[in-house]
Formats: C-alpha cells, structure tokens, sequence
C-alpha cells in the first residue's frame, strides 16, 4: 500500500514538474519518445519491439503484481509444449495479482507464415508480445546475466524479488510451485 | 560386510556424479575464456572417430555445437561451411558436434546427421556427442554455441558466431572471424565472449 502511495506521489510530482515547463518544452519530449520507440503494430499480431530497450520496462514494473514473463517460440518444440500451463496458469490466477506475458521469440519473416496462424489456432489468453530485436549478445544479460540465451526460458518476478529459470516446465503444478512464493 | 561397504561408497560415488553433472548444466559452468579445452574421441558421420588430435597442424580449432533440427542451426549452416572453407586452409578447422539426445529429438540422429551434412556437402566433421558428456565438459547451454580454441586448446572465445542469426546480409560483427583474425596477429580478441538465443540442448530423460 505504502508503495502505491510513494508511487501516486512521484506521478503527481512528475506531471507538476512536466506542467512547469511549459507546452514547447512537452511537445519536445513528445516527439523524441515516438521517434525512439519502435513498436510495431500489425493486423492480427500482438505488438512488435523491435529494440530490447522499449521492452524493458515489462521486467522493471514496481507494483504487488508477480509478472511470469516466458520467452517462447513458434519453432521452439518445448516452448509450445509448456504453453499450455501458462495459459493455464492464465486462467487459474484470472482473479489474483499474477500475469503471465509470452514474449515471442519468433523471426521477423515468420511472423505471418508462422506465428499469426498459431495464434489464431490457439487463441492464446495470456498476453503476447514479439521481440525481433536480432542483436540478442546486447539484451540477454539485461533479462538476467544467467540466461545463456537458450529457450524456453521464464522470469517470475514482483518489485524487485526476481527469480530465473532456463528450463521447460511439465506441469500447471510446477508453475505454481514456483510463483506460491510471491503471492 | 564388505560387499555392503562396497556397495554404499559405489552408491555415493554415483550421487556425486549425478549432482556434479546437474551442477555443470545448471549454472552453466563448463569452460570459461582461458581454459584448457578437454579433448574428446567422438564418432564422425563417416564412422570414423575424431579428436582434436587428430588435426596435427591446426593453429586453432572452431568447435560447434550445432545439429540439424534447431531453426537457428539452420540459419547458421550455411554460414559455418563458409567458415570452415575460408579458415580450414589457414588452420583453423570446424569441428561440428550434435549435442542432442537422439531419443528426445529424433531429427539429430546419427542417420539424420549423416543425411544432413551428405544434402548439404558439410566440408568439415559433424560429430555425435554419444553419452552426452563433451556439451557439458564444455559448458554449451544452447545450438549453436561456438568455442574457439587456439593451438593449445585454450579455449580464446565463446559465443555466437555474429550479431545477426536472422540475416547474414545485416551482421555487423563477425564474432569468429574477429577473433581468428586477433589469433592470427598473435594478439588476443578483443570480444570473448558474446550471448545469443537458440535452442536449448537436448538432454537425455532419467
């Protein structure tokens, strides 16, 4: 609760300031956040980054939330064999502080061929994300200095106890073993 | 009595390897940038065995963990067989080696292996990592996963082979190629190691 409070506080402190400095100035700031942000959006697939750096901030939200963030792929075999327990997971903790994210790890030419029938076939309920930034030696330390780069790989997080696991999970059961701790 | 004592001291011993080698995989551990390399005798798609012996006048060696079945393999076979044509003549051979579990992938075995390498002319060794015990020796999480190693088996890099897996075309830094180059120049590359995302090796299932 304090949190949200200090949370709440610092936003409002924030739009005073961006207030302050009047419209020019806001207007600025503006155009440099779209102009750097890439995010792609396109008909019948989730949003795509393109920088590792416009995702980032999905790994660093400071609320009572426990985020279990899994990389996946469509040609990743054991990455969509798990899938299931995340949507299960999806739908167990529907009424709880618990939000799975897929980040998609598909390939930029597969997107259409590959992953937008995927999904349409598997209507997935968890939210889904792509990330095509290719210059993976540049982002995987900053998910978690001990991700060798493998997938599936999953991150369960809230505030700042962060857990890692470069594994495949074989059951709803053992995903909820490892996000009880959190909630 | 004995037989019994025996029997316990067999028993822990095989516990300690058990967890020795699930320590080996889990933090992935293995080799780091100034070790020594451990050779291996593996089975080549010619039936012949190889070891990095076996390459008497190599000044390096390009050692691939890579097989047939993961995309980012695939994406990167092309690219390896020109690798090994540019630098095996300089020295410094590919020496490719499937880490899978045939039981678990079925695309990476032995009879798939040689299939792939026959279609596609692989001009260097593509070795089976029967038993599993060279990819965690040497600490490879994923396919690829590239260890140079110079002529005393030091092991000079680790990583991807360049910055971009998805389009040859649009790689800025060729990881390997740089760091053969610093070798060649008695020098020491200037990146030694680097990550990248691929498909996880393949264990065996108890």
């Amino acid at each position: 609760m304090q949190k949200i409070i200090i949370t709440l506080f610092l936003a409002i402190l924030f739009l005073n300031a961006c207030q302050d400095s009047g419209s020019t100035q806001t207007a600025k700031v503006k155009a440099v956040v779209s102009n750097k942000a890439s995010i792609k959006i396109l008909p019948g697939l989730p949003p795509i980054y393109e920088h590792f750096e416009d995702l980032a901030p999905i790994f660093a939200q400071q609320n009572d939330t426990t985020y279990v963030i899994n990389f996946w792929a469509t040609w990743c075999a054991p990455c969509v064999k798990e899938l299931p327990y995340f949507e299960a997971l999806t739908e167990k903790y529907a009424t709880q502080k618990v939000k799975v994210i897929l980040v998609s790890l598909d390939f930029s030419k597969q997107l259409e061929t590959k992953l937008k029938p995927f999904l349409k076939e598997n209507k997935l309920q968890s939210k889904v994300l792509i990330l095509i930034d290719p210059d993976a030696n540049s982002w995987v330390d900053k998910v978690n200095p001990a991700w060798s780069g493998a997938i599936p790989t999953t991150v369960v997080y809230k505030g700042d106890i962060n857990e890692f696991y470069e594994k495949s999970f074989d059951s709803l059961s053992e995903l909820e073993e490892i996000i009880t701790p959190f909630l | 009595m004995k037989k019994v004592f025996n029997l316990a001291i067999l028993l822990v011993a095989i516990i300690g390897l058990f967890i020795a080698a699930a320590t080996i995989t889990k933090n992935g551990e293995g080799l780091k940038v100034g070790d020594t390399a451990p050779d291996f005798a593996l089975k080549n798609i010619d039936g012949k065995t190889v070891s990095l012996a076996d390459y008497k006048n190599a000044k390096g060696y390009v050692v691939i963990f890579t097989c047939n079945t993961c995309p980012y393999a695939v994406m990167y076979e092309q690219r390896i067989i020109e690798l090994h044509n540019k630098y095996a003549v300089k020295g410094y051979p590919v020496i490719a080696i499937n880490p899978n579990d045939p039981i678990v992938k079925a695309g990476d075995s032995y009879e798939k292996m040689q299939q792939r390498a026959t279609a596609k002319k692989f001009p260097f060794a593509y070795l089976l990592d029967d038993g599993q015990e060279v990819y965690p020796a040497y600490g490879a999480t994923r396919t690829p996963h590239i260890y140079l190693l110079d002529a005393d088996k030091k092991v000079q890099y680790i990583g991807a082979l360049d910055n971009n897996p998805q389009d040859a075309s649009a790689v800025t830094t060729k990881y390997v190629e740089e760091a053969i180059a610093a070798l060649e120049a008695g020098k020491t590359p200037e990146t030694t190691f680097t990550k990248a995302i691929g498909c996880s090796i393949k264990a065996k299932r108890f």
